[in-house]
C-alpha cells in the first residue's frame, strides 16, 4: 500500500469569526476566546473586472482560502493540481434558479446558469491563477472534507506532486436552508507536498479508522464543526494550531473516519 | 500508469438499455433523439429521454433517494448483470475494498425544481416529502449506488460539469494505484431537468433539431440523460483478447472562460497529450477518437484544432452525441462504454445526423461506421469551468 503521507506547507481559513490562519490559531488553541461573527469574504484579485463583479460568495470563499494557502506556502498557484471539495457549491445561485423555474417566464440568465455548476469555484480558480493543471471538483455530502482530503493526498502520493485542497461551503437561503441548515460560509485550504521542505508546517499520515470523530472542546466551535461540512476540518486545524503530535479522527462515510496522524515540524 | 481492466460495463441511454441494445443502435447508425416533450419544458429543441424511468420504483428501504436521477441509476445498474458482477467482486475483495466514483452534473435537482412549485403559499416552505440529501445533493447518486450494491469502500462524486464521469476514471485509478481499494465502480448518471434545458437555452446553445456535431450547419446541443457504469480491477495475468483495458487518463484546465472553451483548444490538447503520455502511446497508436463533439460552434471548433494539433487529420473520429445526445455529467462514462463496445465488436462508430462536415474543422470525421478491428481509442470529455479529461482505452489483444 502506498503511504498516504503529505506535508502541509500552507493553510487558508475563513469562517465565522475566523479570518485567516494566523489570526485564527489563538482562537483554535484556546489562548483567546472564540467569538462567532458572520464570515467576512475578500474579493479576490486576478480576475477581469467583469468577472469579479459577478462573483458569488462561494467563489470569493474558495479563491480567498486557496490564495491564502498558496501565499503562505510560497508556491505559484498556476502550477498546482487542485481538489475542490464542497457539499453544495453555490446555494444562493441554486435557489435563484429553482425560484425562476417555478415562475411562468422561467428566465435564467446565462451567467447564473454557468455559475450553477458545482465546479464553478475550480473554474474561476483556474482563470484567476492561470492554472492549466488538473483540477477536480468533488462532493461527499457531510463527508466532503474528509473525502476531498483523501482524494488530494492519494493524488499527491501516487503522482508525487504538490496538490492544493480547498474545502468550502456556503449557506442556502430559505426555503432550502430549512432542509440543509448550513449557518454560514466556511472554507479551508491546504497546500500539500509529497516531501519535506523549508515551508513544511506538519506531516499528515492518513488511514481509515472505525473510531468516532473528534469533537471541539469549545461549544461554539463544536457547533460550527457539526453544522458545516467543510468545518469538519476543525479538529485537524486545532491540532495544527497547538503544534503537538496526535491522531485526529475526521468524519467520513458510514460512521467511519479518516484518521490523520499529525506530526508538527520542529 | 498501471493499466486497469474494465471487468464489466454497461450503459443505458436514449439509444437503448444495456450493451446489446446500444451495440444494435450503433451498428444501425440509429439515434435516440426526439422533439422535447420533457415535463413542462416549452423549448424548441430535441432531447434524448431514456424510456422506462418513470415506472422505475426504488425499494422501500431506499425511498428517501427517490428522484429521476436515482431511478435512472437503478435502471442502469440492472442491465448486463452489472450489479451481479459487482457482488462477485465484493465477495472476492470485501465490501470495504471496493470504491464508488460517480459523475453527475445536476444530480436530483429536478426534485427541487418540482418542490419549489409546491411551496407552502403562506410560508414559502418546501413540502415535507422533499429530501435534500437523497435527491438534490450531488453525493446522492453515489450514496444510493453504494447502498444498492452493498459497498462500504471509499466513495466520491465528481461534479465537474460535462467532464465529471470521465474524471472518475482518474480518481479510481489513483486509489487502485495506492492500493486503497481492489476494485472500483465508476460511472456517470445525469438526468433531464429544467435547469439544464432552460440554462443551455439561455446560453443559446440548444439545437432546434437533433444535434449535428462537426457539421458546417451545426447549431447546438441536444440535451439527454444516461446511466453508464464500469467495474475496474487490476489486470489479471491472462485476459481474453477482446477484454477492454483503461490505458491512460489525462486531465487539464483551460484557465480561459466559464462557458466557452479556449479557442485554440489548448486545454483539450493538454488533456489528450497527458492521456497518451499516461498510456505511453504515440498519437499514431490511436485508431479512433470519440470526440466530445457537442455540436456547438465553439466546442467543435476548439476541439478540432486540438485534435488536429495532436493527431493531424489521419485519425478517424466521430461524436456519438448525434445518436445519444449530450448526457452532460454522464457523457464521459457513456462514451467510454461506447468505445469499449466498439473495441470489442470491431468497428469505429459514425457520427450520425451530420451531413456536411465543416471544412474548417480539418480532422478525419466518420459519417459512416467503419468496420474493422480497432485496438486503441481515445475519448474526450470537456466541461464548463474549462475542465478537460481524455481517456485511452484498448483491447487486450
Amino acid at each position: 500500500m502506498v503511504k498516504l503521507v503529505a506535508q502541509v506547507e500552507g493553510i487558508g481559513l475563513l469562517g465565522p469569526g475566523l479570518d485567516g490562519w494566523t489570526a485564527s490559531t489563538a482562537l483554535l488553541d484556546g489562548r483567546s476566546p472564540y467569538i462567532s461573527q458572520p464570515t467576512v469574504l475578500p474579493t479576490p484579485d486576478g480576475l477581469p473586472p467583469a468577472e469579479r463583479r459577478r462573483l458569488g460568495r462561494v467563489v470569493k470563499l474558495a479563491l480567498g482560502v486557496g490564495l491564502q494557502a498558496t501565499s503562505k506556502a510560497g508556491v505559484d498557484p498556476a502550477t498546482l493540481p487542485s481538489v475542490f471539495a464542497s457539499s453544495g457549491a453555490d446555494g444562493n445561485n441554486c435557489h435563484e434558479i429553482c425560484q425562476a423555474l417555478s415562475l411562468d417566464e422561467r428566465l435564467i440568465s446565462p451567467t447564473r446558469f454557468h455559475n450553477s455548476v458545482h465546479n464553478a469555484a475550480a473554474g474561476y480558480w483556474s482563470i484567476a491563477t492561470g492554472s492549466r493543471a488538473a483540477s477536480n471538483a468533488v462532493c461527499a455530502f457531510d463527508a466532503s472534507f474528509a473525502a476531498g482530503l483523501l482524494e488530494a493526498v492519494t493524488q499527491l502520493a501516487v503522482e508525487q506532486t504538490r496538490v492544493l485542497l480547498v474545502a468550502y461551503d456556503v449557506p442556502y437561503p430559505p426555503p432550502l436552508f430549512v432542509k440543509r441548515p448550513i449557518p454560514d460560509a466556511f472554507g479551508v485550504a491546504f497546500v500539500l507536498a509529497p516531501g519535506p521542505s523549508d515551508a513544511s508546517l506538519a506531516r499528515l499520515t492518513l488511514s481509515f479508522s472505525d473510531s468516532p470523530a473528534d469533537r471541539m472542546r469549545d461549544t461554539a466551535l463544536e457547533s460550527l464543526r457539526a453544522s458545516i461540512p467543510a468545518a469538519r476540518s476543525l479538529p485537524l486545524l486545532y491540532q495544527l494550531a497547538v503544534r503537538k503530535p496526535a491522531v485526529v479522527n475526521i468524519d467520513y462515510l458510514d460512521g467511519r473516519c479518516i484518521a490523520v496522524e499529525v506530526d508538527p515540524c520542529a | 500508469m498501471t493499466e486497469l481492466l474494465l471487468k464489466e460495463y454497461t450503459a443505458t441511454s436514449c439509444i437503448g438499455h444495456g450493451r446489446a441494445a446500444t451495440l444494435e443502435a450503433l451498428r444501425g447508425q440509429r439515434g435516440g433523439l426526439a422533439p422535447c416533450t420533457f415535463e413542462t419544458a416549452a423549448i424548441d429543441t430535441w432531447t434524448g429521454e431514456v424510456s422506462g424511468i418513470d415506472s422505475e420504483r426504488l425499494p422501500a428501504a431506499l425511498k428517501q433517494f427517490d428522484c429521476r436521477n436515482n431511478r435512472l441509476a437503478q435502471l442502469g445498474l440492472r442491465q448486463d448483470g452489472f450489479a451481479d458482477a459487482v457482488a462477485q467482486s465484493a465477495g472476492r475483495w470485501g465490501r470495504r475494498r471496493i470504491g464508488v466514483f460517480l459523475g453527475t452534473s445536476t444530480s436530483g435537482i429536478l426534485q427541487t425544481e418540482l418542490a419549489y412549485r409546491r411551496r407552502d403559499p403562506a410560508t414559502g416552505a418546501l413540502p415535507a416529502d422533499f429530501d435534500y440529501a437523497g435527491s438534490q445533493n450531488s453525493f446522492s447518486v453515489a450514496d444510493f449506488v453504494r447502498r444498492t450494491l452493498g459497498l462500504e469502500g471509499p466513495a466520491i462524486v465528481v461534479c465537474s460539469a460535462c467532464s465529471s464521469s470521465a474524471k472518475v476514471f482518474g480518481s479510481a485509478r489513483r486509489m487502485l494505484d495506492a492500493d486503497l481499494i481492489d476494485a472500483a465502480v465508476v460511472g456517470g448518471v445525469d438526468s433531464l431537468c429544467l435547469t439544464t434545458l432552460y440554462g443551455f437555452h439561455a446560453l443559446q446553445l440548444t439545437s432546434c433539431g437533433p444535434c449535428k456535431p462537426f457539421d458546417a450547419a451545426r447549431d447546438g446541443i441536444s440535451i439527454s440523460e444516461a446511466a453508464a457504469f464500469a467495474l475496474l480491477e487490476r489486470v489479471p495475468h491472462s485476459l481474453d483478447a477482446d477484454a477492454v483495458r483503461l490505458l491512460g487518463v489525462g486531465e487539464s484546465s483551460d484557465a480561459y472562460h466559464m462557458s466557452s472553451p479556449q479557442p485554440e483548444g489548448l486545454g483539450a490538447r493538454a488533456a489528450m497529450l497527458a492521456a497518451l503520455d499516461a498510456a505511453d502511446l504515440d498519437p499514431g497508436d490511436i485508431d479512433y477518437i470519440n470526440l466530445h463533439g457537442t455540436g456547438t460552434i465553439s466546442n467543435d471548433s476548439a476541439e478540432s484544432r486540438a485534435v488536429a494539433a495532436v493527431f493531424g487529420d489521419a485519425t478517424a473520429g466521430s461524436s456519438t452525441k448525434g445518436a445519444t445526445g449530450h448526457a452532460l455529467g454522464a457523457a464521459g462514462a457513456l462514451e467510454a462504454v461506447i468505445c469499449s463496445i466498439a473495441l470489442q465488436n470491431g468497428f469505429a462508430p459514425a457520427g450520425i445526423n451530420t451531413r456536411t462536415v465543416d471544412p474548417a474543422l480539418g480532422i478525419g470525421y466518420l459519417l459512416e461506421n467503419r468496420p474493422g478491428r480497432i485496438a486503441r481509442v481515445l475519448s474526450n470529455s470537456f466541461g464548463f469551468g474549462g475542465t478537460n479529461c481524455s481517456l485511452v482505452l484498448g483491447r487486450a489483444g
